[in-house]
C-alpha cells in the first residue's frame, strides 16, 4: 500500500536575491519592468548578474522596458494543474518587452475558456501583450506581482441604440392594414403588369405610380436563402434560415424566415406556407407571420424561379 | 587519452505502473546480473545517477548503494542527473586514475510515486521560473511552438516521430508497447499531444566500463564485442528559456562536434518530447541514412534518470552484437534540451 508523503519547507524556503534580481523585484513591486544592460549593450530582461552570451558581469545600468511586449513563443495549457497559477485554461508565454533583448517566461491570460479548450486562434507569436499587476498593496516583490500578461487592447464593444417613431407611408400602411386582417396585399404595375408585395405605391422598374390592389396567397416558393449563425431576437435559435419567398400570385420575392425543418434541409424551389401567430396576437405588423414552414408539395424547378432571385 | 570501452549493458523491463518494488529491489537483480555477466564483483569505481526529488527524500541515492555491496568501502560517487552523466564522471575518473580499470555505472528512477512534471520544476531557476509554477511539459511545449514557428514543420511531423518511435518500441522487450498514435489525440500542453510526451516509466539501467587488458578479458567471457568510446562531451545552454533561441540546440551541436559525431550509422537520442528529435537531428547533422532510436527511444519508455544512460547502452549494445560499427548515444538534462551529452562509440 502506498503511503502519502509530502516534501515541504513549512512557510517556504528563504533565499537571498542579491542586488541585481533584488533591483528587478523592487521595481516590479512598484509596477515597473526593468532590465539590466550587458557590456555588449544588450538589455537582459529579467536581469541576470551575467551576460548569458559570454558570462561577463553586467553593467549597473538598469533600463525601464515595456510595459508592452511581444509574444515570442507560447504553450497552451488546456487542463491546468493544481500547482498552476490559474484554474482555467491559459498559456505560458515568452514575452519580450519593448526595449529588452531577451524574454521573460510568464502567464498569458487570453480570457475565459472551458477546461480542455483548444488553443485560441488569436494566440500567435507576435501577439502584443502587457502585464496585469496585482493591486499595489498585495505585491510582495516576487515574480507573481504580475498576475499575468494580457493582450493589448485592439477592440472595444461600443453600446449603440437609437429610438425612432417610424411612419410606414401610405402604401405600406395599407399593406400592414391587410396583414392585421390576415391578408397579404400587393399592387399590380399598369405598365409591366407585375405584382409587387409589399407594395410601395410605385413600380421601381418602370417608375410609375401603382394603385391596383391585388391579394396574394400565403403560400409560396423559396427562391434563395441564407443560413444565419448569429443570434437575432426576431428569429428562432441559431442556425436559422432567412429566405426569399415568392408568394403565389406575386412577382417579387419577400424576405422572410423559414423554419419547421433543419436548416441544412432548406432548398431552393421548396414550397412553403406562412405560419401565422394566434389571431389575438395580431397587430399592424408583418410579424403576424411568425415564419414560413414547408408544405408537402413537389419543389418548383429552378428555371421557373430563376428570375426572382 | 585512454581508450575506454562499454563492455556490458543491462536494463529493466520498464514499467508504466509501480510494480511494488523499491528502488533497491529494482536495482539488485540488474546489478547482480551484470556482475555475473562480466565476472567482476568489485569495480575500481562506482557512479550512479538519480534524482532525490522523485522519492522526496534527501540522499535517497545512498540507500541504492545497498544493491551494489559497498563493504569494505568502495570508491563511489553520484550525480543528481541522468545516469549518462554518471558514465561521464566514471570515464573522466578512469582517464586520470591509473588504479581504476573497471567502473560500474547505473541510473534509476521511479516517477510513479509523484507528479514528474511538477517535480522536474524544482530544478528551475528559483527566482524567475519555479515560483510561477511552470512544469516541465509546459516548458517543452514552449520549445515545440518555437521550433514549429521557425521551421515551418507541422504538428503532424511531431506525430510522425511518435509513430515511428512507438512502432520501433513494440519490437523492444524492455520498452512499453504502445498503440499507433492518432493525429487528433488530445493535447497535453499544446502543441504537444499525449503521444508527444515520453511515457513515464519506473526503471533502471547499468553499464560497465573497462580499459586496458580488462577489456579483452571481459569480452572473452561475455562473447560481446567491446564498444569503444571514441568521443564523449557535454555542453550546456543558458538556463533561462527567454535568453536563447529555443528552436535550435547550440549545446547539442557543440557536444556533437567535440565528440566527433560524424559517420554514425545509428543514433539513440534522449527524446522526451517529439519535437526534440527534430531539433537534435538538425543540431547533430544526422541525415536520413542514420537510423534514429531503433529501440523506440524514450517516446516508447521513459525510465526517468536512466533513459539517457539507456540511450548510450542501446548504442553500445548494437556494437556488442556486431550489428553496427559506429553509433551515437545522446542524453539531455534540464528544461528545453538545456544540456546535452554526446558519446560516439565504435566496434
Amino acid at each position: 500500500m502506498p503511503t502519502n508523503h509530502a516534501l515541504e519547507f513549512p512557510g517556504g524556503y528563504t533565499r537571498s536575491v542579491g542586488p541585481v534580481i533584488g533591483r528587478f523585484l523592487s521595481e516590479l513591486r512598484d509596477g515597473r519592468l526593468v532590465g539590466v544592460r550587458a557590456g555588449s549593450g544588450r538589455v537582459i530582461f529579467p536581469p541576470l548578474e551575467y551576460d548569458p552570451d559570454n558570462g561577463h558581469a553586467v553593467t549597473d545600468e538598469y533600463v525601464e522596458v515595456g510595459p508592452s511586449g511581444t509574444v515570442e513563443s507560447f504553450a497552451w495549457v488546456g487542463e491546468p494543474l493544481p500547482s498552476h497559477p490559474l484554474d482555467r485554461p491559459f498559456a505560458w508565454a515568452l514575452v519580450r518587452p519593448d526595449g529588452a533583448d531577451t524574454a521573460i517566461l510568464h502567464v498569458l491570460d487570453v480570457g475565459e475558456y472551458e477546461r480542455g479548450a483548444a488553443p485560441p486562434k488569436r494566440l500567435k507569436p507576435g501577439l502584443r501583450v502587457r502585464p496585469r499587476y496585482r493591486a499595489a498593496a498585495e505585491r510582495r516583490g516576487d515574480i507573481s506581482d504580475i498576475e499575468a500578461f494580457q493582450p493589448e487592447v485592439t477592440m472595444i464593444t461600443a453600446p449603440s441604440r437609437l429610438e425612432y417613431d417610424l411612419k410606414p407611408g401610405r402604401a405600406l400602411d395599407r399593406f400592414l392594414e391587410g396583414v392585421s386582417e390576415g391578408r397579404i396585399l400587393g399592387h399590380r404595375c399598369p405598365v409591366c403588369r407585375k405584382v409587387m408585395v409589399p407594395m410601395k405605391g410605385l413600380c421601381p422598374k418602370d417608375g410609375v405610380p401603382t394603385t391596383e390592389e391585388v391579394e396574394v396567397a400565403d403560400t409560396g416558393t423559396v427562391t434563395t436563402f441564407a443560413v444565419n449563425n448569429l443570434p437575432d431576437p426576431r428569429a428562432p435559435q441559431v442556425p436559422f434560415v432567412s429566405a426569399y419567398v415568392l408568394l403565389d400570385g406575386a412577382d417579387v420575392a419577400m424576405v422572410a424566415l423559414v423554419s419547421g425543418l433543419p436548416a441544412d434541409q432548406v432548398r431552393m424551389g421548396m414550397r412553403v406556407r406562412a405560419l401565422w401567430k394566434p389571431r389575438e396576437e395580431w397587430g399592424r405588423t408583418i410579424t403576424n407571420i411568425r415564419w414560413f414552414e414547408p408544405i408537402d408539395e413537389p419543389d418548383v424547378p429552378f428555371d421557373r424561379i430563376a428570375e426572382y432571385m | 587519452m585512454k581508450d575506454i570501452a562499454i563492455v556490458a549493458f543491462a536494463q529493466t523491463r520498464h514499467s508504466a505502473e509501480d510494480t511494488g518494488l523499491a528502488e533497491t529491489e529494482m536495482l539488485l537483480p540488474l546489478i547482480s546480473g551484470v556482475k555475473e555477466q562480466v565476472g567482476i564483483s568489485r569495480f575500481g569505481f562506482t557512479c550512479s545517477g538519480s534524482n532525490d526529488y522523485l522519492q522526496g527524500a534527501p540522499f535517497s541515492f545512498v540507500s541504492a548503494l545497498d544493491a551494489v555491496g559497498a563493504w569494505p568501502p568502495i570508491s563511489e560517487s553520484h550525480v543528481e542527473m541522468d545516469g549518462a552523466w554518471a558514465l561521464y564522471e566514471a570515464w573522466v575518473k578512469m582517464q586520470y586514475s591509473d588504479e581504476v580499470d573497471t567502473a560500474l555505472v547505473y541510473g534509476f528512477g521511479k516517477p510513479s510515486q509523484g507528479s514528474l512534471r511538477e517535480i522536474m520544476s524544482r530544478g528551475y531557476d528559483p527566482y524567475y521560473l519555479a515560483p510561477l509554477g511552470v512544469d516541465s511539459v509546459s516548458m517543452a511545449a514552449l520549445q515545440a511552438r518555437a521550433y514549429l514557428t521557425r521551421s515551418g514543420a507541422k504538428e503532424g511531423d511531431l506525430t510522425a516521430v511518435a509513430a515511428r518511435s512507438r512502432a520501433a518500441g513494440r519490437n523492444n522487450p524492455y520498452a512499453l508497447h504502445l498503440d499507433e498514435p492518432s493525429p487528433d489525440a488530445p493535447y497535453d500542453v499544446a502543441p504537444l499531444r499525449a503521444h508527444d510526451v515520453a511515457p513515464e516509466a519506473d526503471g533502471a539501467a547499468v553499464v560497465v566500463l573497462a580499459t586496458g587488458d580488462r577489456v579483452a578479458e571481459i569480452s572473452a567471457r561475455t562473447g560481446l564485442k567491446p564498444a569503444w568510446i571514441r568521443g564523449i562531451d557535454h555542453r550546456a545552454d543558458p538556463h533561462s528559456p527567454g535568453v536563447r533561441d529555443l528552436s535550435v540546440s547550440p549545446s547539442a551541436r557543440l557536444a556533437g562536434a567535440k565528440a566527433g559525431a560524424t559517420g554514425v550509422e545509428v543514433a539513440e537520442l534522449h527524446v522526451q518530447f517529439s519535437h526534440e528529435e527534430l531539433i537534435l537531428r538538425e543540431a547533430l547533422d544526422l541525415g536520413d541514412d542514420v537510423l534514429v532510436n531503433p529501440s523506440g527511444g524514450p517516446l516508447s519508455a521513459n525510465p526517468v534518470m536512466a533513459a539517457g544512460l539507456v540511450r548510450i547502452g542501446e548504442a553500445a549494445a548494437r556494437i556488442h552484437r556486431g550489428e553496427n560499427r559506429r553509433t551515437l548515444g545522446h542524453a539531455t538534462s534540464g528544461p528545453c534540451l538545456q544540456q546535452n551529452l554526446v558519446a560516439v562509440l565504435e566496434g
